[in-house]
């Protein structure tokens, strides 16, 4: 089909809008890109991208809005895109959401605003995901001038704890308030999961890095190295430093291990730590880079969220032969995104569904020669509706595999909260935060995962700016 | 950046820094260590933290030069920098009046126990510090144990300098002499080394706390590739430790942890020193 500037240009009925299939995202070959680290998906082009916007049936009462977890006004920056205006778009989605090139990418669209639209009924749901990606690029690249703050100066010294995407959003948030922000991350490097966690391959770094600059631009200070709880701790920022009010948005950061035999030899790892290897420290350009990374030609990684994905399609790239997901559930019961799943697939990732390690085997030299495993079956509901999986007695059998990377969850790092007196943790060690986020020492807010345990990026965003509104009216108040 | 405001060569291969770092002399506490990252594309390594002086804002590493990011570090002179230092890290150490304590260390360990010793000190403990190495020129800190110390002990395992024979020798021979004490050790060296120790210690039933030095990446809990086994439980160094009780650590596991990126480690040292060569810069 091909359409002239008028076609584009004319409003459709919603008939000829529901006869416009679900445009395709374009992307790079499976068997190629499993050999590199570059982005997966291409992109929409700007025709395709008003196309798809055209799809959507401008709904009254837009469900999708209600799906959003920072409810982005997502049928008006539709219009904006099908009447060409792509900036408009993204003026549209900013006064929502600070990070449009990063969620476009990363969020679970499908069990968020996709899910609720009204297409799902008849075929398929508007790319929302797509075409906010789409915008945000778009945005990226044509954007002039400079970002500025408008707000006069405050006087007001606030300190984020964190430069993930909790602490990004909260952070500039209160710079374009008027306040005088610094952000102290542990590592030497800024941005969270968005650097250390998720691969170039899903989310580019030069896109997180643009966002850290775009902060830098507002005037926040970002300071690195400097571990809250340890170089400086929470009662001398207040004290010492200055600081009129405190965001923790530290993120969740302590891995959790399977508590099997044999989880110490060498070639387990948990996914934290393999992906900190390869991602922040540059593992796969080693020896250009100091830090080495086991590679694997046989590798097993247990768990079935997004982090389980990342690490299975990383050591594709890295060059195994076999990359196998290890699950305990059913494919369908996993968390991951189902676009990631589907890009596993096309890479040629083996999944073991209905599948639980119950021992790591070694070599007689210290190393991982095996998984040992048994089969599973799905049961009764547990308490978060899925079904539980039970071990089918007697179903053992063995994985050969060099590489066994742990991708089962994570739970609260004790770190920052065991070095603060006072500061409220529930019997995970999560933080606990009133609906306003502030926690139980005054003038100290909490969001991201150390509130919520392992999340999304959206809703840590969504925190960030729920924060920064109370941590402005709580310094009005002061 | 972490400006290096003195370096000098204490030994063979052997370097002690000062770095400007403020914020972590004033909030190191005895046993803690920092995450160097000497240039952008280095790994990240754990140095004990030797000294610090936190009027002038200074904390001290002692490094020995043993893989390629120490040799590469070693080119940073007086009035360069590091990239990264961050810190401090690890719980600090137990320090408590015990009566009389041996001090042991092996190697680069030496320089992991000297702040120990201080603080063992202040608190009121009699110090009998015991120092070993392959051969007299690989002993360190002589001078400044020798000050501190009660009593010092030097072994070199040819005999050319102290005692000939290994640290553990000497301990036992300190166990044994009905005229001395041994309340409690302090043990940092290479793990075979602090193995020993707990061996001869255990069936005296003294309190023996040693100073592991795994593989680390982050050192702030987020990763786990520093576990140990200690006790039967899996710890992660870098947070529930560095130091731990020597009778409770599987020192084979961690051996053999130790030996995960030999391979890769090699490779990265010798493709530098290749490099460098012909650059002429050596
Ligand atoms: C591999 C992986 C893939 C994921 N994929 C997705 C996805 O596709 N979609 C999605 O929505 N979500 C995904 N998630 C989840 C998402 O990344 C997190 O929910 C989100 O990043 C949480 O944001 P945060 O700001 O709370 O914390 P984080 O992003 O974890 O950032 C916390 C920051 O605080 C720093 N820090 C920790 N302790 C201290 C301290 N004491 N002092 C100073 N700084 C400290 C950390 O170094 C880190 O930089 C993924 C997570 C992982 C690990
Ligand atoms: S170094 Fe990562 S958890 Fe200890």
């Amino acid at each position: 089909m091909t359409e002239t500037k008028d076609d584009l240009n004319r409003k459709l009925t919603p008939k000829e809008r529901l006869a416009i299939e679900r445009q395709q995202m374009p992307q790079r070959d499976g068997a190629e890109r499993a050999r590199d680290f570059n982005e997966v998906n291409l992109g929409l082009a700007e025709k395709i991208a008003i196309r798809e916007a055209k799809r959507c049936l401008q709904c009254k009462n837009a469900k999708c809005i209600e799906g959003c977890p920072v409810n982005i006004d997502i049928p008006a920056f539709i219009t904006k895109i099908s009447e060409g205006d792509f900036l408009g778009a993204a003026a549209v989605i900013r006064k929502d959401n600070n990070l449009p090139a990063v969620t476009g990418r990363v969020c679970p669209q499908e069990v968020q605003c996709e899910c609720r639209c009204l297409r799902c009924k008849s075929d398929s749901p508007v790319a929302i995901g797509w075409l906010e990606r789409f915008v945000a690029d778009y945005e990226m690249k044509h954007r002039t001038g400079k970002l500025e703050v408008t707000a006069a100066k405050t006087g007001k010294k606030v300190a984020c704890i964190g430069s993930g995407p909790a602490g990004i959003t909260c952070a500039g948030e209160l710079a374009k308030m008027g306040h005088d922000v610094t952000i102290f991350e542990a590592f030497h490097k800024a941005g969270g999961v968005l650097v250390y966690g998720i691969p170039e391959f899903r989310l580019p770094k030069a896109i997180v890095q643009r966002e850290i600059d775009n902060l830098q631009e507002l005037g926040v200070k970002i300071e690195t190295n400097v571990i809250v709880g340890r170089t400086l701790t929470i009662p001398q920022l207040f004290e010492e430093e200055g600081f009129d009010a405190v965001f923790i948005a530290n993120g969740a950061g302590l891995p959790t291990f399977m508590n099997v035999p044999g989880e110490n030899f060498k070639g387990v790892y948990s996914a934290n730590e393999y992906l900190t290897r390869v991602n922040l420290m540059g593992a796969y350009q080693f020896p250009k880079f100091d830090t080495p990374v086991i590679k694997g030609n046989r590798v097993c990684v247990v768990g079935g969220g997004n982090t389980a994905m990342d690490a299975v399609r990383t050591s594709k790239r890295l060059g195994a032969a076999e990359s196998t997901i290890v699950y305990r559930r059913a494919l369908e019961q996993m968390p991951a995104r189902v676009e990631e799943v589907h890009h596993a697939q096309e890479e040629g990732i083996r999944f073991e569904m209905l599948t639980a390690p119950v021992e790591v085997l070694g070599n007689g030299d210290g190393w991982v020669k095996g998984l040992r495993c048994i089969r599973m079956e799905l049961g009764e509901p547990d308490e978060s509706g899925r079904r539980r999986p039970v071990p089918v007695k007697g179903s053992e059998f063995n994985i050969e595999c060099d590489l066994v990377i742990v991708a089962i969850g994570i739970n609260a790092n004790p770190l920052l909260t065991q070095a603060t007196p006072g500061l409220k943790v529930n019997k995970w060690g999560y933080i606990e935060a009133d609906e306003n986020l502030m926690t139980s020492l005054p003038g100290v807010f909490a969001g991201g995962d150390i509130v919520r345990g392992a999340a999304t990026v959206i809703l840590a965003m969504g925190d960030g700016k729920t924060a920064a509104r109370n941590i402005d009216k709580y310094l009005a108040g002061k | 950046m972490y400006q290096v405001v003195d370096k000098q060569t204490i030994g063979p291969n052997l370097t002690q820094y000062e770095i400007m770092a403020p914020r972590i002399a004033r909030a190191r506490k005895c046993g803690q260590f920092v995450i160097v990252r000497p240039f952008a594309h280095s790994e990240r390594i754990p140095l004990t933290v030797a000294d610090t002086n936190p009027g002038k804002g200074t904390i001290t590493l002692i490094v020995q030069t043993v893989g390629k990011t120490t040799l590469e570090m070693s080119q940073i002179e007086k009035g360069g920098a590091f990239q990264d230092v961050a810190g401090p890290l690890g719980m600090p150490s137990h320090i408590e009046k015990f009566g009389t304590v041996v001090v042991i260390g092996g190697g680069l360990g030496t320089a992991v126990i000297y702040p120990q010793a201080i603080a063992l000190k202040e608190v009121g403990n009699k110090i009998v510090t015991i120092i070993g190495a392959r051969t007299k020129d690989l002993l360190i800190m002589q001078d400044l144990l020798a000050k501190l110390s009660d009593q010092l002990i030097m072994t070199t395992d040819d005999g050319s300098s102290g005692k000939k024979g290994l640290v553990t020798h000497a301990l036992q021979e300190l166990i044994d002499d009905p005229n001395s004490r041994v309340d409690a050790v302090y043990c940092a060296g290479p793990v075979i080394m602090m193995k020993a120790v707990a061996q001869v210690t255990k069936p005296h039933n003294i309190p023996t706390i040693v100073s592991l030095n795994p593989v680390m990446v982050d050192g702030t809990g987020m990763c786990g590739g520093c576990r140990v086994t200690v006790g039967g439980k899996t710890k992660f160094a870098c947070v529930d430790g560095p130091e731990f009780d020597g009778h409770q650590v599987d020192y084979d596991e961690l051996m053999d942890r130790l030996t995960t990126y030999k391979p890769q480690e090699k490779n990265s040292l010798d493709q530098f020193k290749s490099h460098t060569c012909k650059c002429g810069r050596h």
